[in-house]
C-alpha cells in the first residue's frame, strides 16, 4: 500500500472524532490519487460509520446460571465471558478480527534471544477502576492465581509451560517458559488470562476491580449484570455507550421476542430454525461469522477397529459432510476437512484430498483393511453441540453406502464430559477452537495431552509441534504447520464435520465494524467495539 | 384441649418429621448422581488436578454421612450452608445458600401470589356460576375455555402471550426482569404475562373442582329442602352448598398454590423470570448441592404447610370433623 493511501485509511477512521476536516480529507484523497468527488463520498460515508458515544445498550446472551461469579478461573460460557471478561477486563495482548495478536494492556511485546523468554512492556498511564496504576506485580498475581498447586483454573492446563514471571523495573514483566513456545503472546490473550490488582501479592479477583471499559455494577448470578462506562480506558475514544446491561435469557424464543420488542439490541445463538423469519424483521440484522469453533467425532486410535488408519479413512469417506451442513445446520456452517485449524488461523492450509461423500472410497480402504463391512458404535448427546443426535442418525444413512453399519448410541447429555468423551472409543466432541495451530494441536492432539480425545500419537507429527514452537521464522513455521496438518488430515482420528458460524442477531439501532470470529459477541468485545447508531 | 389446637400440633409434628425423612431421601438422591461440581463448572477443561481442588476446598473428599450430619445440623441451627460456587472465597464473598434462596423465593412468593389472587377468586366465581347455569351456554363456554387451557402446555400458552401482547401489540414486556429497587407497579407490569400464563393454566382445575363439589351437593335432601322452602338460587348455593364444599375446594386450591410455589420453572424460564424453579434446575446441572437441599427442602416444607392449611380449612368447615366422638 502507498503512503498515501495509509495515511487516507487513517484519516477515515480519525474522520468521526473530528480530528480531520473534510478539507483536510479531500486533499489525502487526491493525493492518494483519487478524484475530488470520490474524496467528498469517502468522506461522507467515514463520518456516517463513525462511532458515536451514548445510550444503554442491553444484550440478551444465552447462557448464565446461578453459580456463575467474577471469578476468573471460571468462565465457562458466554454467561460470564462477554460481561466480566470481554467488557470489564483486558489481557496483555488482544487478537484482532484478521486473526493476529496484537498488544493491549501491554505497550509491546517481544521474544527475548529465542522464543522461551517473553518480554511484555506494559501501557504507560494504564489504571485500574480504583485509580491505581497498572503494575509488573499486578501482572505476576494475575497469571499466578491460575497457576501453582491447588489452582482449580480451568486456565492451569494452558500456563503450564511458564517456569518464571519476574518484573523488570516498573513496566516490564519477562516471562521465563519451560521451552520455548513462539505463539505465547496469543495466550496472554485468553479470556481468562485478566489483569487483575495485587492484594497482598494474590490477585484480588473478588472487589471487581479490572482495568476493562465498563466498570462493575450490580450482578445477580445468572440474571443480570449491569455495568456503567470506564471514563478512563485506555483505549482512545472507547467504549461508546454509557452503560451496558447482560441478561440472561437461556430460552431461545424468549430471547428472540425479547429482540424484537426491542427490550434487547443484540442476542447471542439466534435460533437457526426460525432465522428467515427474524431475517424479514425491518428493525433487525443478523450477524454471522465462521468462528474457529468446530464440531468433531473423535476416534480412539488405540481401540479396534480404529486403530487401522484405513478404517479410520474409510469413516471419513463415508460421511457427507455437506448434508450435515445443509440439514442439521440450516447451512450455518461450514464442511470440514478433517483438520481442526480454521482457515482464519495464520498458517492454516486446506488439506488434499479433499474428505468429501465418496462411498467407494471409503469401500477401497475398508477393503484395504481387510475388511468387506463394518459394525461400529457412536455415542452421541446433544451436550457435545446441539443436533449431534441427528447428525450421527445421519450419518448412520451416509455410510451404509459404504457398507458401514454405524450403532448410533444416544447417551445421557447430564454428565456427558465424564462418562462418555475420552472414554468411549468413538462419541461426538466440541472445540471453540484455539487461535494458533500450536495451541489447538497441543491442547488436542499432542501425545500426552490430558484432552487427547483420539489418544493420538504420531512421531512425526509431535516431533514437528516442538521445532515449531522454537521457530521464530514464519516461513519455516508455515511449512512445519502445513506438514502437521496434513498428518493430522491422513492419519489422525479427529474427524472434524464443521465448523459452526456464531449466528447473532442486533437491533439496527446497534452499528459495529467488521466482526471479529475467534469468540462470540465480537471476539467477546460487543460492549466495547460497538455502539448506537 | 381445643380439637382444631390438637390437630395443628399433630400435624405440624408430622410435618417436621416428614421433612426430615425428605431430608434423607434428597441426600440419597444427590449422592446418586453422576458428575460432580468440579466437572459440572469446568466441563470440557477439567482435569484431574483442578477437580482434585475443587474437592478439596468444598468438603466433597468426606464421606456422604458425614457430610449430610454436617448439613443436617447446620440446618436444624439455622444455617442452610454455603454453595459450592464460592467456595474458596474470603469471608463477605461467600454465597450463604439462604441468602441465594431467600431473594429468589420472595419472587416466587410475589408471581404465585399475584397469580392466586387473580385465579382463586376467578376460579371460585366462575365455579359457581357453572354450577348454578348447569349445562347453560355460559357453563359449557367457561368449561370448554378453561380446559383448552389447561390442556396447553405451559410455555405455549406463554408463546401465545408474548406473541399477541408483548410483540404485536407491546402492551407487556416479554422479559418480567425483575430488579430488587423496582416500585411496586412497576413489577406488576413487569411480571404480568407469567402472571396470566399462570392463571390460565390453574383456573380450570379449581373452577371444576369448585362446579363439581357444588353441583354433587345440589343433589342432598337438603338442599331440596331449602329450595322448597323457596330459597333463591344464589341463596342455596352460598348458604347451604358451599359450607359442605369447602373441603374439596380448599384441597384444590392448596394442591394449585403449592404448584405455583414449586412448579413454574417452565414459565420462570420462558419469561426468564427470577425465582426459585430456576434456581434449583441451575443448582441441579451444576451439581450445587447445598443449594439442591435448600431448594428442596423449601419445596417440601412448602407442601406441607399448605397441606395442612387445607386440612384445617376441611376441619373447621365440617362439624363432624370438629367435634368427633
Amino acid at each position: 500500500m502507498s503512503e498515501s493511501l495509509e495515511k487516507l485509511k487513517l484519516a477515515e477512521r480519525l474522520v468521526g472524532r473530528g480530528k480531520v476536516s473534510r478539507r483536510q480529507f479531500v486533499q489525502l484523497a487526491l493525493a492518494a490519487g483519487f478524484t475530488a468527488a470520490a474524496g467528498e463520498v469517502m468522506f461522507a460515508k467515514a463520518a456516517r460509520a463513525e462511532p458515536k458515544r451514548g445510550g444503554s445498550a442491553k444484550f440478551g446472551l444465552a447462557h448464565g446460571a446461578t453459580t456463575d461469579t467474577i471469578d476468573p478461573a471460571g468462565y465457562p460460557d458466554t454467561g460470564t465471558q462477554i460481561p466480566f471478561s470481554g467488557s470489564m477486563s483486558n489481557c496483555l495482548t488482544e487478537v484482532d478480527i484478521a486473526g493476529n495478536v496484537k498488544p493491549d494492556l501491554a505497550e509491546s511485546f517481544a521474544p527475548g534471544d529465542d522464543a522461551s523468554t517473553w518480554v511484555f512492556k506494559l501501557r504507560k498511564g494504564s489504571t485500574f477502576h480504583n485509580g491505581k496504576n497498572v503494575t509488573p506485580e499486578d501482572v505476576i498475581a494475575s497469571f499466578q492465581y491460575h497457576m501453582g498447586e491447588g489452582s482449580k483454573s480451568a486456565a492451569k492446563s494452558l500456563l503450564g509451560d511458564i517456569a518464571e514471571i519476574k518484573a523488570d523495573g516498573p513496566e516490564t514483566v519477562v516471562f521465563n517458559l519451560k521451552a520455548p513456545s513462539a505463539d505465547f503472546p496469543y495466550v496472554a490473550s485468553e479470556y481468562h488470562m485478566v489483569i487483575m490488582p495485587a492484594k497482598d501479592g494474590k490477585a484480588d479477583w473478588q472487589s471487581g476491580v479490572r482495568t476493562g471499559p465498563y466498570v462493575y455494577g450490580e450482578y445477580e448470578p445468572g440474571v443480570r449484570a449491569h455495568l456503567t462506562r470506564n471514563p478512563n480506558y485506555h483505549k482512545e475514544g472507547m467504549p461508546y455507550f454509557d452503560d451496558v446491561e447482560f441478561l440472561t435469557i437461556a430460552d431461545v424464543t424468549a430471547r428472540t421476542a425479547a429482540l424484537t420488542a426491542g427490550t434487547v439490541h443484540w442476542i447471542g445463538r439466534a435460533d437457526l430454525k426460525t432465522l428467515n423469519l427474524l431475517k424479514r424483521n425491518p428493525n433487525i440484522n443478523i450477524v454471522e461469522v465462521t468462528g474457529y469453533g468446530h464440531y468433531t467425532l473423535p476416534m480412539r486410535v488405540t481401540e479396534a477397529p480404529f486403530d487401522n488408519v484405513d478404517v479410520r479413512t474409510a469413516l471419513k469417506y463415508a460421511l457427507n459432510r455437506q448434508d450435515i451442513v445443509d440439514k442439521i445446520f440450516l447451512g450455518h456452517a461450514k464442511p470440514g476437512n478433517d483438520n481442526p485449524i480454521a482457515q482464519g488461523v495464520k498458517f492454516a492450509i486446506d488439506p488434499e484430498p479433499k474428505h468429501t461423500y465418496d462411498p467407494d472410497k471409503a469401500k477401497f480402504h475398508l477393503k484395504k483393511a481387510g475388511m468387506e463391512n463394518l459394525k461400529v458404535n457412536l455415542s452421541v448427546a446433544d451436550a457435545a453441540f446441539n443436533g449431534a443426535v441427528d447428525a450421527g442418525v445421519l450419518y448412520q444413512q451416509h455410510a451404509k453406502a459404504a457398507g458401514i453399519d454405524i450403532n448410533v448410541v444416544r447417551e445421557p447429555n447430564d454428565g456427558y464430559w465424564d462418562n462418555v468423551w475420552l472414554k468411549k472409543p468413538w462419541c461426538a466432541s466440541y472445540w471453540s477452537g484455539r487461535p494458533t495451530c500450536d495451541w489447538m494441536f497441543s491442547t488436542a492432539y499432542a501425545a500426552g495431552a490430558a484432552w487427547n480425545e483420539t489418544n493420538w500419537s504420531n512421531p512425526r507429527f509431535n516431533e514437528l509441534l516442538a521445532q515449531g514452537r522454537s521457530e521464530t521464522d514464519d516461513k519455516k513455521r508455515a511449512a512445519i504447520y502445513a506438514e502437521m496438518q496434513q498428518l493430522h488430515h491422513d492419519d489422525g482420528g479427529g474427524m472434524v464435520i464443521v465448523f459452526n458460524n456464531y449466528v447473532e442477531a442486533t437491533s439496527k439501532k446497534i452499528a459495529h465494524g467488521p466482526i471479529a470470529g475467534n469468540w462470540e459477541g465480537d471476539g467477546l468485545k460487543l460492549a466495547e467495539r460497538w455502539w448506537f447508531a | 384441649m381445643n380439637p382444631v389446637l390438637r390437630t395443628i400440633l399433630q400435624r405440624l409434628g408430622l410435618g417436621i418429621a416428614t421433612l426430615f425423612v425428605v431430608s434423607i431421601i434428597i441426600s440419597l438422591t444427590i449422592e446418586m448422581l453422576p458428575g460432580d461440581f468440579a466437572r459440572a463448572v469446568l466441563g470440557q477443561s477439567a482435569t484431574p488436578e483442578t477437580v482434585a481442588a475443587f474437592q478439596r476446598e468444598i468438603g466433597l473428599d468426606r464421606s456422604p454421612v458425614v457430610r449430610y450430619f454436617n448439613w443436617i445440623s447446620g440446618v436444624l441451627r439455622g444455617d442452610f450452608g454455603e454453595s459450592y460456587a464460592s467456595a474458596g472465597s474470603l469471608a463477605g464473598h461467600r454465597r450463604l445458600v439462604a441468602e441465594m434462596i431467600g431473594p429468589r423465593l420472595l419472587n416466587t412468593l410475589f408471581l404465585a401470589g399475584a397469580a392466586a389472587l387473580i385465579a382463586v377468586p376467578l376460579s371460585l366465581f366462575l365455579g359457581f356460576m357453572a354450577a348454578l347455569y348447569r349445562n347453560s351456554f355460559f357453563d359449557r363456554a367457561v368449561n370448554v375455555v378453561s380446559l383448552t387451557s389447561i390442556s396447553s402446555p405451559e410455555f405455549f400458552l406463554a408463546y401465545i402471550l408474548i406473541m399477541f401482547l408483548a410483540v404485536k401489540f407491546p402492551i407487556f414486556v416479554s422479559l418480567a426482569s425483575i430488579t430488587p429497587n423496582m416500585p411496586f407497579l412497576d413489577r406488576l407490569h413487569a411480571i404480568a404475562l407469567p402472571t396470566l400464563t399462570l392463571v390460565l393454566v390453574i383456573v380450570a382445575h379449581m373452577m371444576r373442582m369448585t362446579r363439581a363439589a357444588i353441583i354433587n351437593l345440589l343433589a342432598s335432601p337438603y338442599i331440596e329442602m331449602s329450595r322448597l322452602k323457596g330459597a333463591r338460587p344464589m341463596q342455596v348455593i352460598l348458604r347451604h352448598a358451599l359450607p359442605n364444599a369447602w373441603a374439596p375446594i380448599a384441597n384444590v386450591i392448596a394442591l394449585n398454590l403449592a404448584y405455583l410455589v414449586v412448579g413454574v420453572v417452565v414459565v420462570e424460564v420462558v419469561f426468564t423470570y427470577p425465582g426459585i424453579g430456576q434456581l434449583m434446575v441451575d443448582a441441579v446441572s451444576k451439581r450445587d448441592l447445598p443449594v439442591v437441599q435448600g431448594c428442596a427442602l423449601v419445596f417440601a416444607g412448602t407442601y406441607i404447610l399448605l397441606n395442612l392449611l387445607a386440612d384445617i380449612v376441611t376441619i373447621v368447615s365440617n362439624p363432624r370433623l370438629l367435634h368427633p366422638r
